[in-house]
């Protein structure tokens, strides 16, 4: 499956929730969807975006956050799934894109490439109750519905083809994304 | 040499009063008793992370999400932080209030200390943070208000160096 399958997929349910993405492919899938206000592309930092998702999720509880990350930048902080464990923010969904390979740096293969590592297990083994490894596009819809519909922190590892986009850009400035994001949220606020 | 009890509460108190409502950090020595009043606060969030670059990244979440927020780590934890700062606080413009425990400098005992302590001060000026030394317990409060205001005017990375002066009896 490729992951502008899933993104596609999930796009329609982003609408009312709080959205941080990596880097890269991901996040330009994303974009080309439709900006909205509430998607924050992390565009550097990498390994950061589900550190930011814990910070959302904590400090707003009646928020679903939905943090979409891949195989390269969980491997570059392995300890946030045990952060995540031991706080557990129940509104907070991590989505793990495993595509095996660092594809926005030139395509090398990752750790996970070829069942060497395995972030479902690493994930299980931080704390994480409610992790769910999938491959197809069925079985991605469905993680993600439980996962919308559990009051608990889900994890999704997606297996995904090492695929992008044949284009990158965003008619966007970083700060402005901040900016809009942030005035987003707090418009929501009571 | 102890960890200062009365100045640990002091800066506590200090925080508090700059309407702090959640704190990312790493356990250190010096900041021992200050995490521990964190924690047993029902009004401050503790969120205890595995590397400080962690926190980099939950301190902007708070942010985005309009949470009060502020970091306590020591320097050698900025160190480790410090991708974090630049690629995604100082990219996007989000505000760092940091203190940050100055170990490894003046009076410093452990060699494993000292290169760190010696570094500190030129990083903070080769990426263009605004600090000051903390170092007596009279001002450290108005210092954390001001560090706190200036970091959300200014959309910066703002750091309160804990010298071994107020931190240490």
């Amino acid at each position: 499956m490729k992951r502008a399958e899933c993104i596609g997929m999930l796009y329609p349910e982003l609408e009312d929730k709080v959205v941080v993405t990596i880097m890269g492919a991901c996040a330009q899938e994303l974009y080309d969807l439709g900006h909205r206000d509430n998607f924050f592309y992390l565009q550097h930092a990498m390994g950061l975006a589900s550190s930011m998702g814990l910070g959302l999720a904590l400090s707003l509880p009646d928020e679903r956050v939905v943090v979409l990350d891949g195989d390269g930048s969980v491997l570059m902080n392995l300890g946030t799934l045990a952060t995540i464990a031991r706080y557990r923010p129940a509104n907070l969904v991590h989505v793990i894109f495993d595509n095996g390979s660092l594809l926005s740096t030139g395509g090398f293969d990752s750790h996970t490439t070829a069942g060497i590592t395995d972030l479902a297990a690493i994930a299980r083994g931080a704390g994480i109750e409610h992790v769910r490894a999938v491959a197809s596009v069925v079985d991605f819809g469905e993680a993600v519905i439980e996962a919308f519909e559990r009051p608990d922190l889900s994890v999704i590892v997606a297996k995904v083809a090492a695929v992008g986009p044949n284009h990158y850009g965003m008619d966007l400035q970083l700060p402005e994304n901040a900016f809009r994001f942030r005035r987003w949220i707090r418009q929501r606020r009571p | 040499m102890t960890v200062s009890y009365d100045n640990s509460k002091i800066v506590f108190d200090g925080i508090k009063a700059a309407g702090i409502r959640s704190v990312s950090a790493l356990p250190e020595t010096w900041l021992g008793l200050l995490l521990q009043r964190a924690e047993a606060d029902p009004d401050v969030r503790l969120i205890q992370v595995a590397k400080e670059e962690e926190a980099i990244g939950v301190a902007a979440g708070a942010y985005l999400a309009g949470e009060p927020h502020l970091l306590l780590m020591q320097n050698h934890g900025f160190l480790a932080a410090i991708n974090g700062i630049v690629s995604l606080a100082q990219l996007y413009s989000i505000p760092l209030c940091m203190l940050i425990a100055l170990r490894g400098h003046w009076g410093e005992p452990y060699p494993w200390h000292t290169r760190g302590g010696i570094v500190t001060e030129p990083v903070l000026r080769a990426l263009n943070i605004p600090f000051e030394y903390a170092r007596d317990p009279k001002t450290v409060g108005r210092q954390i208000r001001e560090a706190w205001t200036f970091s959300q005017s200014s959309l910066s990375p703002v750091a309160l160096l804990l010298t071994r002066d107020l931190m240490e009896d």
